[in-house]
């Protein structure tokens, strides 16, 4: 259901994060949408208190207060007696509250296939693109003994099952074995011992009496369409459809409070807006702005526990969502030191600093996930830290997001040399138009300029791409605010969330330290003219400012391309942004960092100073 | 904003807790409301399902799953040894010649059979779990079928981090001050089944002596995060923790690296140097906050025995705080003032912050967030 502007004046939106739970207000001003006011407050899920909608209220009272601060006007409210007034009568009430969540842990999820990287990678794309995190991917064929799969799937406590395998009308032995093995697990859900595992069963249909028989006294078996019917087919909607009802109607109802939050969440008619998992409602949102703009999306959002990655490829707007579940800034933060190793870590670190400190520097922030940093040294070390986990999370998501494997692939004679195989990648850096960030690190980045330095060094975007930045995190809030105005969701993303951070231009391919590599003249917008022949190994940056655009004539020199048509010149306009127009030669596949310390430590300084992402009491 | 609320760990001579004692599964309850249990005493369990053992019998015997049914001498249910013949072929032309038979690979009970995978599913017997009461008090509650409610009277400690599970011993405070640490040659067999208590680091050394002479747990304020990787053999990725098996428990109550104890930590434990206290390691830095534990039982009427009700604690002027980050990790300061206004901290970062007053009078801005109260 979707409403106007008559029905929908004042909403709040909130996403009860697992430490935070952050509240906006939206409003129809002057005639647009806007996002006038933010309030935060801690999620209220875990003891003493054991109640999402604590943490709501507090939120929701911050939002108060701050709104009678800026309309001057003592009367307003959106609740009364702990409730939310639905819909708005004049200073009192919102029309709409619309919620998502990640607290307790999100949704967790366990999937099964028969073959991993085929039924069992489509369930995992399944239940990634609902929002879920994805434990363990248990598969006929993944090496484990029968005994230790049912051992797994008994520790895993997940919150649900999604189980795909075989396509519609091939063989049913291996399926039903899965199920089987669940059957014997005998599993029991995360939350709540009162009810049975929500088990969704995804595959081959003439197999669904015998997986009936199989688990029907077990669990809660839940039967939808096949999500690889044929081979060459994927199926996701109809199982991600499901999970979503399972995640309401099951698990939320078993956290402590959303029972209630549940009630709370109307529209202006009092019908009930879902809440959704807050991955699910980001991935909305991307694929909503790739829709619209017809441009190549990929996204991060990086906290404290987990790193998503949503990207929007290919014509047809192919959607993928990776979850990197140990990777973060707080919780996660020494798992990124054990994944990326010290070395990766301190090969972003301009400064000489004992190994001992920064380990047990580390493991500090683990321990106390919420403190920040204060001095400017921990900063930077945390900034290097970012890189890696984002560089890794990339890692993870370029693999995942790729077409389907195991397909036969007619190739035509251009193709017969090239390396590509079913199964390839779809992440195309070259023809990337937008990358866009959100998370603390990302976002609450003291300088934008550092965020800007971030994305480029960890995911290394070439040719030509625009940057861009959530400002205050409220992706999740849109996403799910889509629901019931699409019209308000956008006109407040477009105006209020994207912040553009400016244009990244690197050619690709390799050269010299010090050979020319890049020709650029820009004609910016008040008549000033910037031009220079960069050499390899630099970076520029040259203001230019949000909704600005510079004319530029772009040369590359000995072999370096600049887009997918492995063009080397280019006249071309530039976007601008809160940051500026990156010049980046330090060249792509490969990009490579000086091994020997004191040269590499130089270089950085020289590129940060560029980037002007730190004072300069630390880079000299 | 005259206050702010602010995480802490809780430090107290005296608590009333209440611990919830569960079966993993449902089980026999073995205490009733009302008894007085030691923290030793069993008070649940029950019977874990064994191992189940997945066994392709069709294969085995050389048939298809769908044939199996001709063949096949168990049911479910039935209760089978190793000598259990599961199945048999009837031999060449059904004289018996050349008859193919499989017995069970292992003791139990048979599951489940199929006639579409060919595959049975036989379950091990069951395996005893016993939970104890892990603290000395009186049962409150029992829920029916799987487990217990104990409270007592404590002096509580939280740490911020450890390893290792449940244990019980008596406290021997080995160092005069929070900022020494135990010098190895000290652990000797006088340590045997003691919570042993450092200042303000262990060495990898002083544990591995500890481990020798039988210690069952040692309190310290900091420890080095390279020789938790040596003892456990693998770094640690995310703190959850607790199920580690080596030979002791570790609880740190400030951190990594070298840091002094908090004072009211130390005095408090050199107050009960020699009393018995239940332990524990485990840690869970996550949704659903778990942090090591550090319980001296105490002597108690059963009408004290009533829990205050949950608050969180305050931030305000005059508030004693330590602080939890660089710079001046680990010191004790007053609350002079919560500035409301977003504050320019050195790395730029715009924070709520708070101006302190430290012991030796100097005053400084800090941001909220690393700070934590401490509870008095």
């Amino acid at each position: 259901m979707q409403y106007d502007e008559k029905r929908l004046t004042r909403i709040v939106a909130t996403d009860c994060g697992s430490t935070t739970t952050k509240a906006i207000l939206i409003e129809w001003v002057d005639g647009e949408y806007r996002q006038t006011i933010r309030g935060e407050a801690p999620t209220t899920v875990e003891a003493p208190l054991n109640d999402v909608t604590k943490g709501v209220i507090n939120a929701t009272q911050e939002l108060e207060e701050l709104a009678r601060l800026k309309y001057k006007n003592p009367n307003i409210k959106f609740m009364e007696n702990g409730e939310f007034v639905i819909p708005r009568k004049g200073d009192v009430g919102v029309d709409a509250y619309v919620s998502t969540s990640s607290a307790g842990g999100g949704l967790q999820m366990m999937v099964t296939g028969v073959v991993a990287s085929m039924t069992g990678e489509s369930a995992e794309r399944a239940a990634l693109g609902a929002g879920a995190i994805v434990m363990d991917l248990i598969a006929s064929n993944d090496r484990r003994m029968n005994h230790e799969k049912i051992e797994r799937i008994r520790e895993l406590r997940p919150d649900m099952i999604l189980m795909a395998g075989g396509e519609d009308g091939g063989t049913v032995k291996h399926v039903v074995e899965m199920a089987e093995l669940v059957s014997a697990a005998d599993p029991r859900p995360r939350l709540g011992s009162g009810y049975k595992l929500p088990v969704i069963y995804a595959g081959n249909k003439d197999a669904r009496e015998e997986i009936r028989n199989s688990l029907k006294d077990k669990v809660d078996l839940i039967v939808t369409d096949n999500i690889r019917p044929k081979l060459e087919i994927e199926n996701l909607g109809p199982a991600r459809d499901k999970i979503h009802d399972l995640f309401m109607d099951h698990v939320m109802k078993q956290a402590p409070g959303y029972n209630k939050l549940m009630e709370w969440c109307q529209g202006p008619d009092h019908e009930t807006v879902p809440i959704m998992p807050t991955p699910a409602a980001v991935g909305n949102i991307m694929q909503a702005i790739a829709r619209a703009e017809n441009i190549e999306v990929l996204g991060v959002d990086i906290g404290g526990a987990t790193t998503d990655v949503f990207s929007v490829f290919t014509e047809d707007f192919i959607f993928n969502r990776t979850v990197s579940a140990n990777l973060g800034m707080s919780y996660s933060i020494s798992n990124v030191l054990a994944s990326a190793g010290l070395p990766n870590i301190m090969r972003w670190v301009p400064l000489d600093i004992d190994e001992s400190e920064l380990r047990n520097m580390i493991k500090n922030k683990m321990i106390r996930p919420t403190t920040i940093p204060s001095l400017l040294e921990e900063l930077v070390l945390e900034q290097a830290i970012a890189i890696e986990a984002l560089r890794l999370a990339f890692e993870q998501h370029k693999e995942f997001a790729s077409g389907l494997k195991g397909m036969q692939r007619q190739r035509d004679i251009s193709e017969a040399f090239s390396q590509s195989t079913s199964g390839a990648t779809i992440v195309n850096m070259m023809t990337l138009d937008l990358l866009v960030a959100s998370g603390g690190v990302l976002s609450h980045a003291p300088r934008r300029n550092q965020t800007v330095m971030l994305l480029i060094n960890a995911f290394l975007p070439e040719g030509i791409t625009r940057l861009a930045v959530d400002s205050i995190f409220m992706m999740p809030h849109l996403g799910v605010l889509s629901e019931i105005s699409t019209k308000a969701a956008t006109e407040v993303f477009r105006k209020d969330c994207m912040v553009y951070l400016g244009t990244c231009v690197a050619p690709v391919g390799k050269s010299k330290l010090g050979k020319p590599a890049l020709y650029a003249k820009l004609e910016m917008p008040d008549g000033s003219v910037w031009e220079e022949d960069i050499p390899f190994g630099e970076v520029r940056l040259i203001p230019c400012a949000i909704g600005e655009v510079a004319k530029a004539t772009l040369k590359t020199h000995g072999g370096l391309i600049l887009d997918k048509d492995k063009n080397r010149e280019l006249n071309i306009d530039l976007h601008g942004g809160t940051v500026g127009i990156v010049l980046d030669t330090r060249g792509r596949q490969p990009f490579v960092l000086p091994t020997e310390k004191t040269q590499r430590i130089d270089m950085l300084k020289k590129w940060m100073r560029e980037f002007k992402a730190y004072p300069e009491t630390i880079l000299s | 904003m005259g206050q702010a609320y602010s995480a802490g760990l809780t430090v107290t001579d005296s608590i009333i807790l209440k611990k919830e004692r569960i079966l993993p599964l449902k089980g026999k309850v073995l205490v009733k409301k009302g008894d007085k249990v030691k923290a030793e005493d069993v008070v649940a369990e029950t019977l874990l399902p064994g191992k189940v053992v997945p066994f392709n019998l069709a294969n085995k015997l050389g048939v298809t799953p769908a044939q199996l049914v001709n063949f096949i001498k168990i049911e479910v249910g039935q209760q089978i040894t190793k000598e259990t013949i599961l199945a048999e072929t009837k031999g060449l032309f059904g004289t018996g010649l050349f008859k193919n038979e499989v017995r069970s690979p292992v003791e139990g009970e048979v599951e489940n059979i199929s006639s579409v995978t060919g595959q049975i599913l036989l379950r091990e017997p069951r395996v005893p779990v016993q939970v104890k009461a892990f603290i000395d008090g009186i049962v409150t509650d029992v829920i029916e079928d799987e487990g217990v409610i104990i409270e007592n009277k404590s002096a509580y400690i939280q740490g911020i981090f450890g390893i290792g599970g449940e244990t019980i011993g008596e406290i021997k405070v080995m160092v005069k001050s929070p900022a020494d640490q135990i010098n190895p040659q000290q652990i000797d067999q006088s340590c045997q089944g003691k919570i042993i208590v450092s200042g303000s680091f262990i060495t990898y050394d002083a544990i591995e002596a500890a481990r020798k002479n039988g210690v069952k747990a040692i309190i310290t304020g900091g420890i080095d995060d390279q020789d938790i990787k040596k003892l456990l053999g693998h770094d640690i990725g995310v703190a959850i923790t607790g199920h580690e098996n080596i030979g002791l428990t570790i609880v740190c109550t400030e951190g990594f690296g070298k840091i002094d104890m908090a004072k009211k930590t130390f005095e408090l434990l050199k107050k009960f140097d020699g009393h018995k206290t239940s332990i524990h390691g485990k840690t869970q830095i996550r949704a659903g906050v778990i942090r090591p534990e550090i319980i001296i039982p105490l002597d108690f009427d059963e009408k004290e025995l009533v829990t205050k009700e949950a608050t969180m604690p305050v931030l305000e002027p005059g508030t004693l705080i330590r602080v939890i980050r660089q710079p001046n990790f680990g010191k004790i300061a007053k609350v002079i003032s919560l500035p409301e206004e977003l504050t320019k901290v050195e790395s730029e970062t715009l924070v709520r912050v708070l101006e302190a007053q430290f012991e030796d009078g100097t005053k400084m801005i800090i941001p909220r967030a690393n700070v934590e109260v401490i509870e008095t």
